[in-house]
């Protein structure tokens, strides 16, 4: 799930505070409470110190503390349904990047610019300042402290700019250790609960993990040691988090990763892979089937394309000469500085939708020849807003609108260019989640939603009643459709698990509980990325096609099941053997991971399959530049 | 006390400032390395071979009895690891002796004394990219449970809690690009020192990757790195057999070097008119000048002048052939990039300067052939006046070249003379292999393939042939003095034939499979060492006559690859009939191991004189600049040695006298007056002169027996010595076995200055 942004609140700092509430604050001075159930900036206080840089909660998560432009450190009391100012602790000049509470709560630990201070929480008293660039010989340039950690031991642990990590005892005001991990500089610093192991990020894109080690078997005397190394960012790695058996970093490069540390694993299996996240897992493109039309979701605007077309035919692995080049439509901007929620195209190609935090615009395109105008639906109904889930149904005359507290509307598109609210969908016993994911049937009749609470619920279109819920499973929901001749809901959870749940029977199909009896193969349930998007072949109903970020599917529930100890991705292995062998060896899955990374796969008629393509090469170069580092033997 | 293990399976104690053995252990086994803890005086951990298996090793500890005698049975033995590695630097002894580490392959075995407890690590199989990541060798941290590993894809890996089987921890540092061959804790434990293929040694502080320095361009590849135990020296030892010696500041401070043993001797053993010195390749695209007689590289010469890349697989220029002109005034070379293709050639010719003493490069000529050169040869006629001197190269381009020097007409050109060709000679297109000239330079012998051509090298015809089919010629070479009519060719197929060139006939033949044939340039003896199911065997006879007048069977184990006729200063004095060809010059050999050996005619008697005795009496003497002197000038005629213990007996009486002493010592105003302190001074003096006189009668008695027995017992002992102070000597130390238990001396020219050790 995802809260989209905003562009004028860059959020600097989040912290977890009072149980399971989540606070950010960002260099607009502001802080936000999140709604976790809305996806949206619940409140908004306003820091009264300039920009916040810093932010951390208190052992007890009763109170916050944030670090201003200012040079100030505010402490907000939190209770409930917001945050109270509580008071300031001692000012000084420089802007605070970084804080850190004692575990006891009695101080906290503060990093500027070229210096550390530990302020008393009962005096509101600066009690210690360190000089951190002491002795060093290049004081022209300043040592930027950017990150911070208090232990309980009263060790205080900084990372600078210089690349360096140091140990300080601040009661003497001493340097314990100093370690140069790099030659660049040290962003970000997180410490593991038993305070026996410290990972570090730096802007070169590596991360360091810092162990505190007996120097002799058996003797009291540890020291920190730099251990293990890993690069898996280009670049700056501004977060890091030490989990009891993982280390998670993200950075500028858009990739947050998952490292586990072997020694704590059990046995191998799911958790004890490395993991890398690249790109939401959510439907960032729509696509209208009859008018061969794709729309794509930016943060702040859309574009809407023609598809290319052939009339040429080929071989496996050939390139087909176009005949109509790819063409861009049009391009939407959004207003104001939100970003958009969701959007979707009809399937005919006239109609375009799409949300943000406050707003929902509908859009009316008429396609004059090789011209393409836009109109505004004026009055739109007053919809409870923000929407999570936009969906047109299949002949593109009404619109389904996934809204907060579990409710769908239904929204009936007219001609020339208006709309009507139609009705609003609620489950029975109500929801405090909002909906984030829909399906609708081919012929109308059924929707599918999915809230918060991972609750599929299914309504009657016809006579806009609720007609069953799924039966509850402990995962997300990544993606769910409905088959158009059968009716059937195939339902995909973050566990890789596949369900298929015929509406009418209002009970799992037989070949579902074959899939949940037999169990599905252990290479798919060990992928890492969820399916996004499911679609159906109308040639051959047994046919589903799924797909991920880093593979598409063909599965074929006329085949028999993989085992374990067959090789699920064998397509290649199958061109090889001859016909007779071939039949052997099928299974239902057929996996393509030619397309990678894949935003999108959909089916336009029998014999069209569009594949949205995403290479990280085409927002790296987006990304500012990297530290450049020559690599030996480059 | 210095322990020493070999591959007989024995382990000998000696002491070392006398270099006498006290104890000799047999433990039976072949001992591969030996490793002697502080803590444990009574038993060494032996590397050695286990039984009934192939290259498998296990490390066991060997209990050192203490009883009398000098040779004693060592047969308490337990195992403590299996599998390792049998190199010497795979396993490392941690901290007070706690435990032991040994890697092998992509395994490291940690094994606690104390708890009995073995723990096993591996590094993850070879990734593609990154190539092999085996471990090659291991030092262990004297201070704290720290190991260092060094792997082959040049990454060192510094071990920590490596007493739990799972949370062991480990960090890398990384610059070497090749296999990391050594490394080493400094004696604190907060500095690693490492090295590699790269020639340089990098210096890691406080095991960070950020904090390192370098002391480059070492010379060659390092192979072994240790630390003195007091921290302030740091010595390694280099793939060309050289040991620098480097402050703990990672200066530059000494550098022990005798012959250096290069990547590839393509050069031949060549001899120097000029300083008598041997010629071969040195450091990569150098030539060496290396002096027998004091054990020295006189200089080294840069001819590629080029910077060596230290990587491995690289194909770099190198230099493959070298000639001196008679007088050793003009030297030419010839270097080439290794490529199959396209070989890349250049002819140099350089002009020996009087005024700087050195080669200065007269004339470089590109490409002189279009492929390899195979031989190459000046016409070295000693009489005759400068501007007849030719040079003749033959190439594999099926043709001989001759190159004369001509006047320079530019008058820009800084010198004078510069050579061009003057002559191509070719015979039916078959490849030129070998030539050389005839004595008096009237004749110019070129071999192609299977045929002898001889061409008058005045007006350039070919006056006759010679083949003795089948096989290709091999090597050729004119008889001398009184045999100059003969013509001496050896061929691949096993057969050495002599032809007379006043008849054009074959005069004799013999059935030998000769690799190397080398004359004399002062008698008519010619050398031919034979290569015969894997030994080589030494004949020396004169063409003339077709028996050899000496054979020497099983020279050594090694194929010989060159040999070279070294001119004596004087001509010895050899009563003994079979070694009279060795009279005016010393023969030379190298094997294809790069040893360099050579024939005495000592016979094993008198070489047998009580060594240790004499050499008591060398190292008691005190360490004095004439010792040092004494020292390096071992092999100097025993005239000079007597001088020198005289002198130093005298030093050594003026300093044993207390009277004097003290006399010396007093500052002047505290002395009682002169005339009381004249008659103690002289009483002094008269008691020094008994003394003396005592004593020098026992040196002279001494010196006089060193005298007889020349200066070989001396290298002798001196080998000895390294043999149990340098690892690199294992080689040599079977050289010397071999010889010993043979009738004729027969050994390796090493470097004998063993003062060094004294330094620390």
């Amino acid at each position: 799930q995802v809260i989209p942004g905003h562009a004028a609140r860059a959020v600097e700092a989040l912290c977890w505070a009072a149980g399971e509430r989540l606070f950010g604050a960002g260099l607009s001075g502001e802080i936000f409470e999140y709604d976790l159930a809305g996806l949206r900036v619940a409140r908004c206080v306003d820091g009264g110190g300039g920009p916040v840089w810093s932010m951390a909660a208190n052992g007890g998560g009763t109170q916050l503390a944030i670090g201003c432009e200012d040079g100030s450190v505010k402490l907000f009391q939190v209770v409930p349904g917001g945050i109270q100012f509580e008071r300031n602790l001692d000012r000084r000049k420089g802007r605070i990047l970084c804080l850190s509470w004692h575990p006891s709560d009695t101080h906290i630990a503060v990093g500027s610019i070229d210096v550390l201070r530990v302020l008393d929480i009962s005096s509101g008293q600066t009690v210690k300042r360190i000089m951190v660039n002491y002795h060093v010989q290049r004081v022209k340039r300043e040592c930027i402290v950017w990150s911070i950690a208090f232990l309980s031991s009263g060790t205080v642990v900084t990372s600078d700019s210089f690349g360096r990590v140091q140990f300080w005892d601040w009661e003497r005001g001493t340097l314990q250790e100093s370690h140069t991990v790099s030659t660049s500089a040290v962003l970000s610093l997180a410490v593991s609960e038993k305070e026996d192991s410290i990972i570090v990020g730096t802007s070169t894109g590596a991360t360091y993990q810092f162990q505190l080690l007996p120097v002799k078997m058996g003797s009291l005397e540890k020291r920190w040691v730099r251990t293990k190394p890993f690069q898996h960012h280009t670049h700056d790695v501004r977060a890091v988090v030490h989990s009891s058996t993982a280390l998670i970093s993200g950075g500028l490069d858009a990739q947050l990763v998952i490292r586990p540390l072997m020694e704590k694993m059990q046995k191998k299996g799911y958790d004890a892979a490395l993991r890398k996240f690249t790109f939401p897992h959510r439907r960032l493109v729509s696509c209208a089937r009859k008018a061969r039309m794709l729309l794509f979701q930016f943060s702040q605007h859309l574009e809407l394309w023609r598809l290319g077309s052939t009339e040429g035919t080929g071989k496996d692995g050939q390139v087909l000469p176009l005949c109509r080049m790819p063409e861009h439509l049009l391009q939407l901007k959004s207003k104001g500085p939100e970003h958009i929620y969701c959007s979707c195209v009809s399937p005919c190609g006239t109609w375009v939708a799409y949300c943000t935090a406050s707003r929902f615009h509908l859009y009316r395109v008429r396609h004059e020849g090789s011209s393409v105008s836009i109109k505004k639906v004026p009055k739109v109904p007053k919809l409870l807003l923000p929407a999570y889930q936009l969906q047109f149904s299949a002949n593109s005359d009404s619109l389904f609108v996934a809204s907060a507290r579990g409710s769908v509307h239904v929204l009936q598109l007219l001609e020339p260019g208006g709309c009507r609210h139609l009705h609003t969908l609620r489950p029975p016993s109500g929801s405090p989640e909002a909906v984030y994911l829909l399906a609708s049937s081919a012929d109308g009749h059924w929707l599918a939603a999915v809230g918060g609470d991972w609750t599929i619920h299914i309504y009657n279109l016809k006579c806009f009643k609720h007609h069953c819920t799924v039966p509850m499973y402990s995962c997300a929901v990544t993606a769910l459709a409905i088959h158009p001749i059968t009716n059937n809901l195939v339902i995909a959870y973050s566990d890789q698990q596949l369900f298929e749940f015929s509406i009418p029977d209002k009970q799992y199909t037989a070949w579902s509980r074959t899939v949940q009896n037999c169990g599905l193969h252990k290479v798919w349930l060990e992928r890492d990325s969820p399916i996004t998007h499911i679609t159906f072949n109308p040639k051959n109903p047994s046919h589903i096609l799924l797909h991920d970020i880093y593979m598409f599917c063909v599965l074929d529930k006329s085949l028999p099941l993989p085992d374990n100890s067959a090789l699920l991705m064998n397509q290649s292995t199958l061109k090889q053997l001859p016909e007779s062998a071939r039949q052997r060896q099928l299974h239902a899955f057929k996996i393509c991971k030619k397309f990678q990374p894949l935003l999108f796969a959909d089916l336009l008629d029998e014999n069209c399959l569009v594949m949205v393509e995403r290479p990280i090469m085409d927002f790296k170069t987006q990304l500012p530049l990297p530290i450049q580092q020559k690599k030996f033997g480059t | 006390q210095l322990y020493s293990s070999s591959l007989d399976g024995s382990i000998k104690l000696w002491d070392f400032m006398d270099g006498i053995p006290i104890k000799t252990f047999t433990v039976g086994h072949e001992l591969l390395a030996l490793y002697a803890l502080a803590g444990s005086e009574d038993s060494v951990f032996v590397v050695i071979p286990k039984s009934g298996e192939r290259d498998t090793f296990q490390l066991v500890s060997v209990k050192l009895i203490k009883a009398a005698g000098q040779d004693l049975e060592a047969k308490e033995l337990s195992v403590i690891l299996d599998g390792v590695d049998a190199s010497p630097k795979s396993i490392a002894f941690g901290r007070e002796g706690e435990y032991v580490a040994a890697v092998k392959k992509g395994d490291l075995q940690v094994y606690f004394f104390k708890q009995k407890q073995l723990n096993r690590f591996s590094v993850s199989a070879v990734k593609a990219k990154s190539g092999n990541n085996h471990f090659t060798c291991i030092a262990c941290h004297p201070k704290e449970d720290c190991i260092a590993t060094g792997h082959a894809d040049g990454k060192i890996r510094l071990w920590r809690n490596f007493y739990h089987k799972k949370e062991y921890t480990f960090s890398t540092l990384h610059w070497h690009h090749d296999t990391v061959m050594d490394i080493a804790f400094s004696v604190e434990g907060d500095s690693l020192l490492s090295g590699g293929v790269e020639s340089v040694l990098v210096l890691w502080h406080n095991e960070s990757d950020c904090q390192k320095d370098f002391l480059p361009r070492l010379g060659s590849a390092i192979e072994y790195i240790s630390m003195s135990p007091d921290g302030a020296l740091c010595c390694t030892l280099h793939t060309d057999n050289r040991i620098t010696i480097v402050n703990s500041n990672l200066r530059f401070s000494k550098s022990i070097q005798g012959l250096i043993k290069s990547v590839d001797v393509k050069t031949g053993l060549v001899v120097d008119p000029r300083t008598k010195a041997l010629v071969l390749n040195g450091e990569p695209g150098h030539l060496q000048f290396y002096s027998l007689q004091s054990d020295q590289q006189l200089f080294s010469l840069d001819i590629v002048q080029r910077q060596y890349i230290h990587q491995a697989g690289l194909n770099q220029i190198d230099l493959v052939k070298v000639a001196f002109s008679a007088q050793g005034k003009w030297l030419a070379t010839v270097e080439e990039r290794e490529e199959e293709s396209d070989p890349e050639l250049q002819l140099k010719l350089w002009f020996y300067d009087e005024e700087t003493q050195s080669f200065k490069l007269n004339t470089r000529i590109n490409m002189p052939h279009e492929d390899h050169i195979t031989d190459m040869c000046f016409r070295d006629v000693d009489g005759l006046e400068d501007d007849s001197l030719i040079l003749v190269t033959a190439g594999r381009d099926c043709v001989f070249k001759v190159w004369v020097m001509v006047e320079d007409t530019d008058p820009e050109a800084q010198q004078s003379v510069s050579w061009s060709c003057d002559f191509v000679g070719s015979y039916h297109n078959y490849q030129a292999t070998n030539c050389c000239f005839s004595e008096d330079g009237s004749l110019l012998a070129v071999s192609f393939e299977e045929t002898v051509t001889v061409w008058d090298s005045v007006t350039w015809d070919l006056k006759c042939t010679f083949c003795h089919p089948p096989g290709k010629i091999r090597n050729i070479c004119f008889g001398r003095l009184t045999c100059s009519k003969y013509l001496i060719g050896t061929t691949d197929y096993g057969f050495l034939c002599c032809w007379n060139l006043l008849s054009c006939a074959l005069e004799w033949s013999a059935h030998l499979n000769i690799l190397v044939l080398q004359p004399d340039p002062l008698s008519e003896y010619i050398a031919a060492v034979s290569w015969l199911s894997k030994e080589s065997s030494l004949f020396v006879f004169k063409p003339n006559e077709p028996r050899p007048i000496y054979i020497q069977r099983n020279l050594c184990k090694e194929k010989i690859q060159f040999a070279a006729f070294v001119p004596r200063d004087e001509p010895e004095t050899i009563s003994a009939e079979k070694y009279l060809w060795l009279r005016r010059s010393q023969l030379f050999f190298l094997t294809d191991m790069q040893e360099l050996m050579t024939l005495s005619t000592k016979s094993l008697e008198e070489r047998l004189t009580p060594a240790s005795k004499q050499l008591a009496v060398e190292e008691s003497l005190p360490v004095t600049p004439f010792s040092l002197l004494l020292g390096k000038h071992r092999r100097q005629q025993s005239q000079e040695d007597i001088d020198l213990g005289k002198l130093v007996a005298h030093n050594r009486h003026g300093q044993e006298s207390p009277a004097v002493r003290e006399l010396l010592h007093t500052p002047a105003h505290v002395l009682p007056s002169a005339s009381f302190l004249c008659p103690i001074f002289i009483n002094s003096l008269l008691i020094s002169k008994e003394n003396k006189s005592a004593e020098e009668v026992a040196d002279e008695v001494e010196m006089e027996s060193e005298r007889t027995e020349d200066s070989d017992e001396e290298r002798d002992v001196s080998e000895m010595e390294q043999e149990d102070t340098n690892p690199m000597e294992l080689l040599g130390e079977t050289i010397c076995k071999l010889s010993k238990s043979q009738e004729k001396e027969l050994r390796k020219i090493r470097k004998m200055d063993y003062s060094w050790i004294a330094a620390f």
